[in-house]
């Protein structure tokens, strides 16, 4: 029979467990392994990373880096498999570029060019595949970055979901920058660049499966110019920055809490949201700080630049909704903390999976 | 956000919290609890704790839809979503509940075509979009649910729909709570009752907890705001030495509820003599299966399963947690072998069972922790 531990011996166990490297032990692959959350991060650090071992992966950054004759470079490559293809606001062609751009632009590199992997199902019409090229286009236009090499393949139908599309990016970081979780120190203030959930919202009521109908449109856009007047305004006191991306501001958070080994505190009402965003999560029983964006930054910056960083995020047209979210403290290491809008708090941890929808 | 953000003001909920400590009795310590699972989310989404003075303590209580379904009954659903002919659709906070050979989700990946659904409808209009294969509702729920499955039912009727039917799961409040309130070791003060439960059975059904048992409950809304006035009106009670029903919710919930839900269940469900319970074993007259007049539609009738009783972990002890008899880091397997990702008792499944909650948030709900940023 097991000693009966003291209440703090047992909340000291749980953080331990919680700092434990993941282990992967499922038997199979689960939609939750796809979600960013808890799950996503065994997989990746419980699997693939130590097959895989070296130094510029275990950083596990947006992107890696690496020094190629006194140059830094940021090397990142992502896949993109979003259904419906065409949602409002943008089309998976455009997310394939501007996710990549914005993999290198939160690792403080200048986007320099990109590589495209098509996976196509028989039977796609040839006005998508088309429209989606064009998008490509448009959106490698805007990010001022050529796509400049690329491999497509065709799959049987029903092997895919009338396309699939891989980039992979290339940058270079300018001397003096560098961007890591570990530099995050207590007292940074904590950036969101505009309103979160729109992308993740916009995607679900697409799907046209819940009969809402809202005027929420995914903010998917190159992070580029956001992230190049940080580091004007801020130079060497931007500590860190990341693409909320799958799991949202909540997971960015939490993996800087972890990573730097630091608290994290927001405060609710500051967190901009639309309120279509605000109003779809109430009906769906989900928590927009968990839902995906794909043209949002969070900025780690020291508290003596923040209002120079807020102006420089505001002053661009991608953050105009920018603003000052939160703060790094010494406690509790690990964790993210939210006071709420009724003037409590609440834990902000990793989900499992996805987040799903509650009954009642 | 109207009508909502009235609900969750942090003003209104400081005079609130006054007036709550001016009716404790010094050197008092109460313990509440509050049924129903949406409670525990509010309370844990909201800070509903950072309200409340030290002494009065929010107990978890058995009111988590998923948490209490049996790992056996999990895996009668994993069979019948594994057969070829059929699409199997549920909530989507059952897909992660592990039974005694994995959850749903993992039947998905093994090939099963299972699909979440936001209502009992959803699982109707694919039944209608898929005549040429079977279409499996699986219903969990207290009473809140169980009257849009009993109106999906009684359309799939009407409408002749031959290939869809419900595997029912469906749960009643009341022997629950007389199960918590029977058990010898109690020690709870007051309730807070299940208001989306109570918006179809109305706060009559409850009269048995004063009258036998001497002890309030208080009917609450959903809100933050919500929670906090039914903690108040509890106290108040307490104070005057009253114990009665009282309906916090009177917004939604009528004193006699919803007579035409509460019809329509009685067309559809007929009671079951007994059901079991995880972690709190098996109670009789505690859930529902379809009546005869729908065994046309009973999933159990038309498939083979293998309706094997699972045994709660011997080590698990989640009937404790949820009486409020012990507090969940007391429990022996708490944290180590019974986590969020590998949970063995029902406390731990869901987010909003007590352990979960526990493990996730506990540490920190209790400290008074200063966010001004």
């Amino acid at each position: 029979m097991p000693k009966q531990l003291t209440e703090d011996e047992v909340g000291g166990r749980i953080e331990a467990m919680r700092r434990r490297r993941p282990r992967f032990v499922d038997e199979r692959i689960t939609m939750a392994h796809g979600a960013g959350g808890k799950a996503s991060r065994q997989l990746v650090e419980g699997l693939i990373v130590p097959l895989l071992d070296n130094p510029a992966l275990a950083a596990l950054g947006d992107a890696a880096l690496l020094g190629v004759n006194g140059t830094q470079l940021a090397f990142t490559t992502d896949a993109f498999v979003v259904r419906p293809i065409r949602f409002p606001g943008g089309s998976i062609g455009e997310l394939a570029v501007n996710g990549t751009v914005n993999d290198l632009a939160v690792s403080g590199a200048r986007p320099l060019a990109l590589s495209a992997g098509l996976i196509l199902e028989e039977g796609l019409a040839a006005d998508v595949l088309r429209a989606e090229v064009e998008a490509m286009a448009a959106a490698a236009r805007r990010a001022d970055v050529p796509v400049t090499t690329g491999d497509t393949k065709v799959v049987e139908r029903g092997k895919c979901d009338s396309m699939y599309i891989v980039t992979t990016g290339v940058g270079t970081v300018a001397p003096g920058i560098a961007l890591a979780p570990t530099r995050v120190r207590p007292g940074d203030k904590i950036l969101v660049s505009g309103t979160i959930g729109d992308h993740g919202v916009a995607i679900m009521l697409a799907r046209g499966e819940l009969d809402i109908e809202a005027d929420v449109r995914s903010d998917t856009q190159p992070l580029w110019s956001l992230a190049a007047a940080l580091i004007e305004a801020c130079g060497d006191h931007l500590h860190c920055m990341r693409d909320a991306t799958r799991g949202g501001v909540a997971t960015v958070l939490n993996e800087i809490a972890l990573a730097a080994e630091v608290g994290v505190v927001i405060a609710e009402e500051r967190v901009p949201m639309r309120p279509e965003v605000i109003g779809a999560g109430e009906i769906l029983g989900i928590d927009p700080l968990y839902v995906a964006n794909e043209g949002k930054l969070v900025a780690f910056v020291a508290p003596e630049r923040a209002d120079a960083a807020l102006e420089a995020l505001r002053g661009d047209p991608a953050g105009v909704d920018a603003a000052i979210v939160g703060e790094v403290r010494e406690e509790p290491p690990g964790r993210v903390l939210g006071r709420t809008t009724f003037g409590g708090h609440r834990m902000i941890d990793v989900l499992v999976g996805d987040p799903l929808p509650r009954i009642c | 956000m109207r009508f909502v953000d009235e609900f969750r003001n942090a003003e209104l909920a400081s005079a609130v919290s006054a007036s709550i400590t001016a009716l404790c009795e010094p050197g008092r310590h109460y313990k509440i609890m509050e049924v129903c699972g949406g409670h525990t989310h509010t309370i844990y989404r909201y800070g509903v704790q950072d309200h409340l003075p030290d002494t009065i303590e929010l107990v978890h209580g058995p009111g988590c839809p998923v948490c209490v379904i049996p790992m056996g009954r999990v895996d009668d659903g994993i069979a019948i979503a594994e057969r070829d002919d059929v699409i199997f659709t549920c909530f989507g906070d059952m897909m992660r509940v592990p039974g005694g050979n994995g959850s749903l989700l993992e039947a998905k990946a093994r090939g099963a075509d299972v699909r979440m659904v936001y209502s009992p409808l959803d699982a109707l209009r694919i039944a209608r979009e898929n005549p040429d294969r079977q279409t499996v509702f699986y219903a969990i729920g207290f009473e809140t649910t169980a009257p849009s499955t009993a109106l999906t039912l009684m359309r799939a009727k009407a409408d002749g729909i031959s290939n869809f039917s419900v595997f029912c799961n469906h749960v009643t409040i009341i022997p629950a709570i007389k199960a918590i309130l029977d058990s010898p070791d109690l020690r709870l003060d007051a309730f807070i009752g299940p208001g989306h439960v109570s918006t179809v059975i109305g706060c009559r059904p409850y009269d048995f907890i004063p009258r036998l048992h001497g002890k309030p409950l208080v009917c609450a809304g959903f809100e933050p705001l919500d929670l906090l006035q039914s903690v108040y009106m509890i106290m108040k009670q307490l104070a005057e030495g009253r114990t009665e029903v009282e309906n916090q919710y009177g917004r939604v919930v009528q004193w006699d509820g919803n007579p035409r839900a509460l019809q329509v269940m009685a067309d559809v469900f007929a009671l079951r003599p007994y059901f079991e319970w995880r972690g709190l074993g098996s109670i009789s007259h505690s859930a529902l299966m379809l009546s005869p007049r729908y065994a046309d539609f009973d999933a159990e009738l038309r498939f083979s399963t293998p309706g094997v009783r699972v045994a709660d972990p011997k080590a698990c002890q989640c009937g404790e947690v949820l009486k409020g008899v012990l507090k969940p880091w007391e429990c022996k397997v708490f944290g180590t072998a019974c986590t969020p990702e590998t949970p063995i008792g029902t406390c731990m499944v869901s987010s909003e069972g007590a352990c979960a909650a526990y493990y996730n948030y506990g540490q920190y709900a209790k400290q008074r922790i200063h966010l001004e940023v």
